[in-house]
């Protein structure tokens, strides 16, 4: 009994040192020496600064950009220090108020459309930090982005074109829209047009 | 539903697939046998055994390798428990986090070493990094390894006669850590950080808007990304079925699941080890024909729920068809369904395939909102669960009670036909189905018992999120999961409660080593017992007949245990009349 409490110290304290010190650490040195841009979170540099992960969405609000699918974090949407989702139930009133109410909005904004809303513009993402959007949801917005950004529906559905990612093999994933990559590069068209110059944190304000 | 269809069969055949050579792979490993891998990795297992004075070839009874066992997880609890309380004085700690507060240290603690991985708390802002690695990570490899030192000597007690022993715990707990969960995990680790999982010690990282947007009157100019050493963590608590994310999100979270690939591996790595157990046991046992029987049970129980499942994620939720939304799935244009609770780029089917496998095993992960599942996909969800995670089950534990229910099968047939049960040539008498009840029992006992202590308090109640049948699942849910060691959770319940803390931590602890002593017991009783040739009045574990029985078997306890608290819940929510809903 004795010997066997022994064995299990010695044996815990061997085990942990491999599994819970050497395999991360080695791990973390080999992930920064191969995959240097992956393992520190796939961002995005713009002249020297960080404006953002191409696997972590952000909120858009304004006419002229993609907007994300909404958000269930907290205290801001897409807070990348805390992913969440909204956890309503199916049939939770709530979930159909929130639902309506992001119709309306959308609708405000646009209200030349009259199809129906793509379901993944108008319901909140599990992590609430999600960086897609369906090809349907980013085509819904290209009439309003045409108008407000004054960009022509060729060039806009060109540009979704070329952040799409298509399923694996036919079956492996769905098709979405990367909207922060695809923003960045409206927010660059805007700054050029501005004759400004490309500053993330000076972007356009409504 | 046809690519969902295509994706679930892939899933499964690549699974079977791998986990045939390593099924052979792992008896090798077990039996001690002189082979590449031991060529390789021998001389740090006996470096190891040289170090904590382990005789490798001294066998145990099945008294001395439970307590060995008991002793062994007792030191991991008492270690976590003791470093979570007190990471806010430890290094590695960039975020200065404060160290864990008491019961929810206690919850975790129970939490992590039974491999439920259960979470009353949120990853990404409360644990260091060194809670994660030392605490949490080591958890995951070393409660997956004890999972598997459960079925171990259970199929020896099959494959040997007239002995006492049945293993040797510490080098069965080496061998496991050694030879299967370090290596598969690091190579899980190196693809998973190619497509895009965060392996670093920084602490998070600022970025500058896009576009900034004002909230609550403040201008938001930043976004504060949490990062940290995620593959490492992902890799072996996908593959040693423990599912308790690096972040809140667990596996919706970008982080630990950023593309469609990584969730079609983490989907798999599920699995792998369930299912190469099953045909490890059919080389340790010699008794491949009865590893396939296995494999085609947990199939026939498996394919038709999660296809269930499927069916109502991707058919989407009426309630929001009546505001004018397509839900539809054009395969060209969007994934559709129900996407509230769900990621785009891994899609409602593929995440009630997750749902279904994660909780079909005692992984527990979760790569969308389960709360947020229509109604029958959240029960089958939970139904998953109480079966006594046998559907693949648990990494070791889930065979185990799976050979349970075998056993339980035969004393059935045996009764019917008016002989005396034997299970692959062992004789089942009174005490083995004694063992075999209890070890089957102790979960619904639990979790029946659970719940009604949780509906019945308002200490129970006060945690509920939605309204209406809803919230009576939710409650049920937070009793099965951690009674069955799975960890997965409703999540708009509100558990960092001392009542949730207590209550589930004792279903955890219960749940385990309640049904794992008797399982002990039947493996030391059966190992000692000599073997009979097979007659004619035999019944063959393999033939359809058989995997009939014992499939209706785990059904028939399952559901009568479980169908009254189910219609209250997913049932009563499934019926409930759409017009009442919207106003």
């Amino acid at each position: 009994m004795i010997k066997d409490i022994k064995t299990a110290l010695l044996l815990f304290l061997v085990l942990a040192v491999m599994t819970g010190l050497i395999y991360p650490l080695a791990m973390t040195g080999i992930g920064q020496i191969v995959f240097p841009h992956q393992a520190n979170g796939s961002l995005i540099r713009q002249h020297g600064r960080i404006v953002g992960s191409s696997l972590i969405g952000q909120y858009f609000r304004e006419p002229q950009y993609f907007w994300s699918r909404p958000s269930a974090t907290s205290p801001v949407p897409y807070n990348g220090a805390g992913s969440s989702a909204s956890n309503l139930g199916p049939n939770n009133p709530v979930l159909a108020q929130h639902v309506a109410a992001r119709i309306k909005a959308l609708k405000a904004a646009d209200p030349a459309e009259k199809g129906p809303v793509p379901v993944d513009l108008v319901t909140s993402s599990a992590s609430g930090l999600d960086p897609d959007i369906s090809i349907a949801a980013a085509l819904y917005q290209i009439p309003r982005i045409a108008q407000a950004g004054g960009i022509d529906i060729v060039t806009l559905r060109h540009l979704v074109q070329q952040n799409t990612t298509e399923p694996l093999l036919g079956f492996i994933g769905e098709p979405v829209v990367n909207v922060v990559k695809l923003d960045l590069a409206l927010h660059d068209r805007y700054a050029a047009a501005h004759g400004a110059t490309v500053s993330p944190t000076k972007g356009p304000q409504s | 539903m046809i690519s969902t269809t295509i994706l679930t069969a892939a899933v499964l055949l690549l699974t079977i697939l791998l986990a045939l050579p390593l099924g052979r792979y792992m008896h090798h490993v077990y039996a001690g046998d002189r082979f590449w891998a031991t060529r390789l990795m021998g001389p740090v297992e006996r470096g190891l055994y040289r170090i904590t004075g382990v005789s490798a070839d001294q066998e145990m009874g099945w008294k001395r390798y439970a307590v060995a066992l008991l002793i062994f997880n007792l030191i991991g609890g008492v270690f976590l428990y003791a470093l979570l309380l007190a990471q806010g004085a430890l290094p590695l700690n960039p975020l200065h986090f404060v160290g864990v507060q008491g019961g929810s240290a206690f919850n975790t603690a129970a939490s992590f070493i039974t491999n439920t991985n259960w979470q009353d708390y949120s990853g990404g802002s409360t644990m260091s990094y060194l809670s994660q690695m030392l605490g949490l990570t080591v958890q995951n490899f070393l409660s997956a390894a004890t999972g598997i030192t459960i079925v171990l000597p259970i199929i020896r007690a099959i494959a040997r006669h007239k002995t006492k022993d049945l293993g040797n715990f510490w080098v069965d707990m080496t061998r496991t850590v050694l030879y299967v969960l370090l290596p598969l995990s690091a190579l899980f680790a190196l693809i998973l950080m190619e497509q895009g999982v965060v392996q670093t010690l920084t602490g998070e990282v600022r970025a500058d808007l896009i576009a900034p947007f004002i909230s609550g009157g403040k201008t938001i100019l930043h976004q504060i990304m949490h990062v940290g050493p995620v593959a490492s963590q992902e890799a072996i608590m996908m593959l040693g079925n423990n599912g308790g994310g690096f972040f809140n999100m667990n596996d919706a979270h970008p982080f630990e699941n950023p593309t469609a690939l990584t969730n079609f591996l983490e989907t798999l790595a599920m699995i792998l080890i369930p299912s190469a157990l099953v045909f490890m046991f059919g080389h340790m046992a010699k008794a491949r024909r009865t590893a396939w029987a296995i494999m085609i049970s947990m199939l026939l129980l498996f394919i038709p729920l999660t296809l269930v499942s499927q069916h109502y994620e991707l058919a989407g939720n009426p309630v929001l068809t009546q505001l004018g939304i397509s839900q539809a799935n054009t395969a060209s244009l969007a994934g559709g369904g129900n996407m509230e609770g769900v990621e785009d780029r891994i899609g409602a089917g593929a995440t009630a395939l997750f749902a279904t496998l994660a909780t079909a095993t005692s992984t527990g992960a979760a790569n969308g909102a389960y709360d947020s599942l229509m109604p029958l996909s959240g029960g089958v969800n939970l139904f998953m669960m109480q079966l006594g995670e046998v559907v693949f089950g648990g990494v070791g534990s889930g065979l185990a009670t799976f050979l349970a229910f075998m056993i339980f099968a035969v004393f059935l047939g045996g009764l019917m036909v008016g002989r005396t049960p034997e299970f692959l040539g062992k004789k089942i008498e009174s005490f083995e189905i004694k063992m075999t009840s209890l070890s089957i029992l102790v979960m619904p006992l639990l979790v029946l018992i659970g719940t009604a202590i949780a509906v019945t308090t308002v200490a129970g109640r006060a945690g509920v999120f939605n309204p209406g049948a809803h919230g009576f699942s939710e409650m049920l849910y937070a009793v099965t999961s951690p009674a069955n060691n799975n960890g997965s959770a409703f999540g708009g319940l509100s558990s960092n409660t001392r009542f949730y803390n207590l209550l589930t931590g004792m279903c955890m602890l219960l749940g385990r080593y309640w049904t794992y002593l008797p399982l002990l017991a039947l493996a030391g009783a059966l190992v000692e017992k000599k073997k009979i040739p097979a007659g004619s009045g035999t019944l063959t574990t393999y033939t359809p007949i058989f995997i009939g029985l014992t499939v209706g078997v785990i059904l028939l306890v399952g559901a009568l245990n479980f169908f009254p608290a189910l219609a209250l819940g997913p049932i009563a929510e499934q019926l409930a009349p759409i017009s009442t809903l919207t106003h």
